[in-house]
């Protein structure tokens, strides 16, 4: 029976997820308990901290000016059906700060670097790298997943605040320099209108989640990948799509505890 | 340890990330503006507060004198009490008058401070007597609403 077949499929891919979660549970929390013995050998930190966090500065910044300055744009037609012109620093500054800044740069860090974390781990152990380890007694978790988990999480709140500053400043270009809203109300708005705890400290906080999330996800995938080249490339796919996901769902659950509405 | 290029990109990197969260404090949030650790505490009633909030301005001739920090409902005289605090620089005689502006048509609210003309200033922990509200404007579309019904039909 086909109905029966469906209904059976439908509790297998359930099943298999729910399994998936909890094998990423524990590869989180070995992640962690390893860690120690990952800071002693910072050198591998400071090394990934280079191909997560330095190789993403340049789409950081060309991304975040470019919606920085769309805000600017963007915002100047619809402030000024009210009339309201001088808030446009306001309203650049507060949408980079809480949503852009680090939704934006965990998107694009989930793309830029998470999928180059599975793709990495996955031919590691495709060509038996990962086995050759354990072989040699070497912990691959405190190894390789510590240094890049590490990395990951410390690269991320940096990277979404440089997105942030970049685009204010791809507003200012636009809403100062090329449409000529007064400079002295730019900055005077948009400094009464962002709190340093209210928006800026929740900004970071919420990009440190997204940091711990995308990097979880990525090695995760790259981790148990198949050592197939096929196995390799689903993984990198789920990497991306997976953590993306993720992080548009847990903004949601993250601005809703933060920005209640006061 | 040697020293490689590695370590000084990853420097910048690090360096550019936190000149970038000192730049977003200083210059876009409001950590670099106001500094409230040397003031003086107020408080003032008022009928109606409209859509006062805490961390509210205070300004006197235009200039930012304070924030206001509290904003709780008296329950003996049915009032609401705003807590003010004010740049122990900037000293206001007793009798000074509270009011409760707008900027802009619709801006945000803030507390408009006009000092009179007593000698003796105030102090931490006083009361600002004299309030005025804040004007709400559905009371104000009311009040023309009525006149105009009163006056005779022509």
């Amino acid at each position: 029976m086909p109905a029966d077949k469906a209904i059976k499929g439908i509790g297998h891919r359930v099943i298999d997820a729910v399994w998936r979660i909890g094998k990423a549970s524990r590869f989180f929390f070995l992640a962690l308990l390893y860690s120690g013995s990952g800071f002693r050998r910072f050198h591998l930190i400071i090394k990934e901290l280079f191909s997560t966090g330095v190789m993403s500065l340049i789409i950081i910044i060309v991304a975040g000016l470019f919606v920085g300055m769309v805000l600017g744009l963007q915002g100047y037609e619809t402030l000024k059906r009210y009339g309201s012109e001088s808030a446009l620093g306001g309203m650049v500054a507060l949408s980079l700060v809480r949503e852009l800044g680090p939704v934006m740069a965990a998107l694009l860090f989930a793309s830029r670097a998470g999928s180059a974390m599975t793709a990495e781990i996955g031919l590691m152990k495709a060509t038996e790298q990962i086995s050759a380890m354990e072989m040699m007694a070497v912990n691959p978790i405190a190894r390789i997943v510590a240094p890049r988990f590490w990395a990951g999480v410390i690269s991320m709140p940096l990277l979404a605040a440089m997105f942030s500053a970049v685009g204010v400043f791809g507003g200012y270009f636009v809403g100062v320099v090329q449409i000529g809203v007064d400079e002295g109300s730019f900055w005077s708005q948009m400094q009464a209108a962002v709190d340093f705890r209210e928006d800026i400290l929740n900004g970071v906080i919420k990009s440190f989640v997204f940091g711990i999330v995308v990097t979880v996800i990525a090695l995760f995938e790259g981790y148990d990948a198949p050592p197939t080249a096929e196995g390799v490339s689903g993984a990198t796919t789920r990497t991306v799509v997976t953590s993306s996901l993720a992080i548009l769902m847990l903004d949601f659950v993250l601005t809703a505890i933060m920005f209640r509405g006061s | 340890m040697e020293r490689t290029t590695l370590d000084l990109w990853v420097g910048i990197f690090v360096v550019a990330g936190i000149a970038s969260l000192v730049m977003l404090a200083m210059k876009v949030g409001n950590l670099g503006t106001y500094n409230v650790s040397d003031a003086y505490q107020v408080h003032a009633y008022f009928t109606n507060i409209g859509g006062l909030k805490p961390k509210a301005s205070i300004k006197s001739a235009g200039v930012l004198v304070g924030r206001v920090t509290d904003i709780t409902l008296d329950t003996e005289r049915y009032q609401a009490k705003v807590v003010m605090s004010l740049d122990k620089r900037y000293l206001f005689p007793k009798d000074t008058f509270a009011n409760i502006l707008t900027s802009g048509l619709l801006g945000e609210q803030y507390i408009g401070l006009m000092p009179g003309g007593d000698d003796q200033m105030l102090k931490n922990g006083e009361q600002l007597k004299k309030t005025q509200s804040a004007i709400v404007l559905e009371d104000m579309i009311g009040k023309f609403i009525y006149n105009k019904a009163e006056e005779p039909a022509k």
